[in-house]
């Protein structure tokens, strides 16, 4: 015997690998047995072949890659007995699918076993083809398959209804041909046959619409018929379940039942009576009872019906719900979620169930009931449900919180009838779970607040009122300082108290305190105290006898090592010290806004603006202007720093709004918001692309200030956008893009550069007067003069230039091509050279001149590195 | 339709597989170990069913093995978990009370059983006698 032949047996191997220890070891037997398998096959042994490939498919299982093993298959399909055949077979299945090449190779070999006398064999071939044929094997082996679907042997019978069933999948064109068959199908007597010929029939409606029609017409009655005879069958052993006759019959009946029956008021009469019956008699306390109902449920939500049914079958989901067992529960709340909207008012009385479910413990079971309630709420019972619900919401754990949440506010944003009521469930919620609240969530809940303006009193009251109890809630910290930096007067002074307030009181010193805690929280994040800086301005504004302590604090965030808030304190320092007088003018009361701008904006379609509107600025853009309008510049844009990345829009205005948006990566397209989708170069123009003046390159606010001499002003306005660089920005934003070396104030408009000698020798001089257009620093119009120095003329003048990558060069065609000689005349020609890393890099050129002199042709190359540095 | 049908013990390995689909070797062992991670944590009071990718997956478990199918979204899960079970009554009649170990040493024959009970990802017999009957009568012939 051959040394390599693989001579342990299949037990022992399984043995041998389930004795490893680690999983080392296990590949190093797996490995050997493998090698003793491989050489096996190359020798072409025989006798083991049969025992290689079970050894093959359990190293498969393991997880091991074994493609080696496939032909080995298609040869032990190919022998002649049915144990070779069976593990052929059978490994076929397991190594190979449809996508293989190989499995081609089968189809003869299926061919004539599904043709084999011993219906074992025939057997082993349909379940192959069933199992992984692919389409071309479908087509070529259909015409067997159709033929056994009459065989004399059910077991035969079964098994060529559910390969037809592969068929007509993969080749819906084939299944005109197993209409007939499979109806007759329908007429067995034996169980197994019948279920798979009820299969095959569903599977042939739904990728034919004949055979929808035909099994319509011809056999509804046919099949209600069956069912009626199981239902009412006498107990049988061989197909008993939990004291139901076949319930997998039930099901596959009436899933076929479901399929004729939807659409067509004919098909579904007929239907009514079997469907009552089979709803009220069956016993529903084991599982397989209660599959059936639940399949019954389904099929009858599915068919016409004039609602007798319907409401039969909602009591059915009812006592479902109540039932003990999740399962039960879990289908109960799927099949209501499609209940409701055919019938939400039957729906609606086990609303009370519903909501116990949404605390149960299990989670699925949670998210379905809170999902089906979500459907169900309307206007009348909207208030006791968010009750309830924000109850529960006090209680649920930590993943579930931020679905409830989610669903909350928007239940309460869409059937809110009342401000007030919507201002305290969002303050509720805000307090419970504000950590979980989204970003447009309290936005909008802002923007309600701004507007609804007989509210504001009453608002702040119930905002400081439930800071002091939960600040660990971001969110409700963020919505309270803004609203006590807006509405601080109306706090202290108890303005517009309602009747149903308690009184309390509040002092300037409590109110300042309050947003004192926000800032000096250390789990209070950037926008927290970004936003309470901005509280505080206004807040000093309002409160004037507390503005030394208001600035004792900003005053403390001047060393802040976040730029946002360094740079925030330090300018509102600035105002607190010199500029009393705008002071009250820069916060005044935020102006209502628009409420179709804002869900306009909302709905991410308009871009926002920064500016504002003329009159006085407050020193939030509210982004009212549009962006056509050439809004005045911002010169007070304090908080429009840190643009938004373009990309951002809805959402971003009410960000806009507060203020408050501050990436920490500076976006560098510096101001004109929207950069990129902006045209409006009048907006660029005036947009607040400033720079902060210590940097290189001077502010464009300084063009615009100059008139306003007071250069405090300008640093306020300076944004701290970090000196952008031209290679982002959009080429319009350099319309008064500082640039240049040096912090002096760019030159518009046609400053006179050094003109260069470019190039001189004995017999040439190459001038290049320089000049720029107003507006385009990048970009320098070069006019390149030519002069013949030597006596003789110059034909055939030919000026090439050469340009590295970061440059764009154009040439004008030149004046002419003959150059006199003795600088009798010159050639002119313009270039226009465009530098996109201007500022950083200067000019160098490398140019060519050609032309014909005493009839030689002549080449001068040479590099010009001695562009003008202010270039 | 029945997707694939798998076993797998509560350390994750694999006892059986079949798959009614076509999936690559890479993601048949993804797909495996995804179904395990998430079978093998849930509470066992809550559902037998999860959603799993576009489908869903109705498991149970039976001593230390934990028996999936992944059916299409549409299915009737009820009626799969009763076809858990009777798959499991099948191999306890075949094996005599069975236990891993059977499954582990007999895989081609648990294979043949489920290619009785299962064909082309739809059911193919419901009687428990005609499946063994049949099992009987090809293992004469083996």
């Amino acid at each position: 015997m051959n040394p390599f032949s693989s001579g342990t047996r299949l037990r022992d191997m399984i043995r041998a690998i389930r004795a490893c220890k680690t999983a080392a070891e296990e590949r190093a037997v797996v490995r050997k047995e493998c090698a003793a398998i491989r050489a096996s096959i190359n020798e072409d042994d025989q006798d083991y072949r049969h025992r290689n490939l079970a050894k093959l498919m359990f190293i498969q299982i393991l997880g091991y890659p074994t493609h080696f093993g496939q032909m080995e298959c298609l040869k032990l399909i190919a022998s002649a007995g049915f144990p070779e055949k069976r593990i052929g077979y059978l490994g076929l299945m397991l190594l190979l699918d449809e996508r293989q090449e190989v499995l081609m190779l089968v189809t003869n070999s299926l061919k004539q076993d599904l043709n084999h006398s011993n219906q074992y064999i025939v057997g082993l071939a349909l379940c192959a083809l069933g199992n992984i044929c692919s389409a071309e094997m479908a087509r070529d082996l259909s015409p067997e398959v159709e033929r056994l679907l009459q065989f004399r042997d059910p077991n035969i019978r079964k098994k060529a209804a559910l390969c037809s069933i592969r068929i007509i999948k993969k080749v819906p064109d084939l299944a005109e041909n197993f209409i007939n068959c499979a109806a007759s199908l329908l007429k067995e007597k034996h169980h197994g046959v019948l279920i798979t010929g009820v299969q095959l029939c569903a599977d042939l409606c739904k990728v034919s619409s004949e055979a929808l029609e035909y099994f319509r017409k011809k056999c509804t009655e046919g099949l209600v018929r069956t069912l009626r005879d199981i239902v009412n069958s006498p107990y049988s052993p061989e197909y008993d379940t939990s004291g139901i006759t076949d319930p997998y019959l039930h099901i596959r009946l009436l899933k076929l039942l479901r399929i004729l029956g939807q659409g067509d008021a004919d098909a579904s009469d007929r239907m009514t009576d079997i469907l009552a019956q089979v709803a009220t008699k069956t016993e529903s306390n084991k599982n397989a009872g209660n599959a059936i109902l639940y399949e019954c449920v389904e099929t009858i939500m599915s068919i016409e019906d004039d609602g007798g049914l319907r409401v039969l079958a909602i009591n059915i989901l009812g006592k479902f719900l109540s039932n003990r067992d999740n399962n039960i529960r879990y289908v109960a709340l799927n099949m209501l979620m499609r209940a409701t909207t055919l019938d939400a008012q039957a729906v609606q009385r086990h609303r009370a169930t519903i909501l116990d479910c949404v605390k149960d413990s299990d989670a699925s079971i949670r998210k379905r009931a809170l999902e089906l309630l979500y459907l169900l709420v309307n206007e009348n019972n909207v208030k006791p449900l968010i009750k309830e619900l924000i109850e529960y919401l006090e209680v649920s754990d930590q993943e579930f919180k931020g679905d409830l949440t989610a669903k909350i506010c928007s239940l309460v944003e869409k059937f809110s009838s009342e401000k007030i009521w919507y201002i305290d469930q969002m303050l509720k919620v805000l307090s419970e779970a504000g950590n979980f609240v989204k970003d447009e969530v309290w936005h909008a809940l802002i923007f309600v607040i701004s507007n609804a303006s007989d509210l504001h009193g009453y608002t702040v009251r119930a905002l400081y009122r439930a800071f002091l109890t939960s600040t660990e809630q971001e969110t409700l910290v963020r919505v309270a300082v803004w609203c006590i930096g807006e509405y601080g007067d109306m706090l202290v002074n108890n303005v517009g108290m309602l009747d149903i307030e308690d009184p309390i009181t509040v002092t300037e010193c409590d109110a300042v305190d309050a947003v004192e805690v926000a800032i000096k929280r250390h789990t209070s994040d950037l926008t927290t105290k970004a936003m309470a800086l901005i509280a505080l301005l206004k807040l000093s504004s309002r409160f004037p006898s507390s503005s030394e302590r208001i600035k004792g604090i900003i005053v403390q965030n001047k060393g802040n090592l976040v730029l946002e808030l360094q740079q925030r304190s330090i300018e509102f320092n600035r105002i607190l010290q010199k500029h009393q007088k705008i002071r009250s003018a820069l916060v005044e009361r935020m102006p209502v806004l628009d409420e179709a701008t804002f869900s306009g904006r909302r709905a991410g379609s308009l871009p926002t603006a920064i500016s504002t509107s003329s009159g006085a600025p407050s020193n939030l853009p509210n982004g009212i202007a549009k962006p056509a309008t050439a809004p005045i510049p911002d010169l007070l844009d304090l908080s429009s720093d840190d643009v938004p990345a373009p990309s951002s829009s809805g959402g971003d205005f009410p960000q806009d709004l507060l203020g408050v948006d501050l990436s920490p990566t500076l976006a560098p397209s510096g101001a004109g918001k929207p950069p990129k989708a902006s045209t409006d170069v009048l907006l660029d123009l005036l947009s607040i692309g400033t720079y902060l003046p210590v940097q290189t390159g001077s502010s464009a606010a300084d063009i615009l200030s100059s008139s306003q001499d007071d250069k405090a002003l300008a640093s306020l306005s300076s944004l701290s956008a970090n000196a952008t660089s031209p290679v982002n920005a959009a080429p319009m934003m350099d319309l008064l893009d500082g640039h240049g070396p040096g912090p002096q104030k760019p030159k518009e408009n046609g400053q006179a550069y050094q003109s260069l000698v470019a190039y001189e020798s004995s017999s040439l001089r190459v001038m290049f007067n320089f000049s720029k257009q107003p507006g385009s620093p990048q970009t320098t119009l070069i006019q390149a003069t030519f002069t013949n120095l030597s006596s003789n003329v110059y034909n055939d003048f030919l000026f090439q230039a050469a340009v590295p990558k970061f440059l764009q060069l154009h040439l004008d065609p030149a004046s002419s091509n003959t150059l006199p000689a003795s600088g009798d005349g010159s050639i002119t020609q313009n270039l226009k050279v465009t530098n996109s890393q201007h500022g950083k890099k200067l000019l160098v050129m490398r140019v060519r001149i050609a032309y014909k002199t005493n009839n030689k042709d002549v080449l001068e190359e040479r590099q010009i590195n001695n562009f003008p540095q202010n270039l | 339709m029945i997707r694939f049908v798998s076993l797998q013990n509560r350390q994750g390995k694999t006892r059986l597989a079949k798959y009614y689909v076509p999936l690559e070797d890479s993601e048949k062992h993804k797909v495996e170990y995804e179904v395990h991670r998430l079978v093998v944590n849930r509470d066992p009071k809550f559902t037998n069913f999860v959603e799993f990718r576009t489908h869903k997956v109705i498991y149970r478990r039976y001593a230390g093995l934990f028996f999936s199918l992944c059916v299409d979204i549409t299915d009737n899960e009820l009626a799969y978990l009763e076809c858990i079970h009777l798959f499991v009554e099948i191999l306890d009649h075949f094996f005599s009370n069975v236990c891993e170990l059977d499954l582990v040493f007999n895989f081609h024959k648990v294979y043949l059983i489920l290619d009785e009970f299962i064909l082309a990802g739809e059911l193919q017999e419901t009687s428990k006698k005609a499946i063994i009957e049949r099992m009987g009568e090809l293992e004469k012939l083996e």
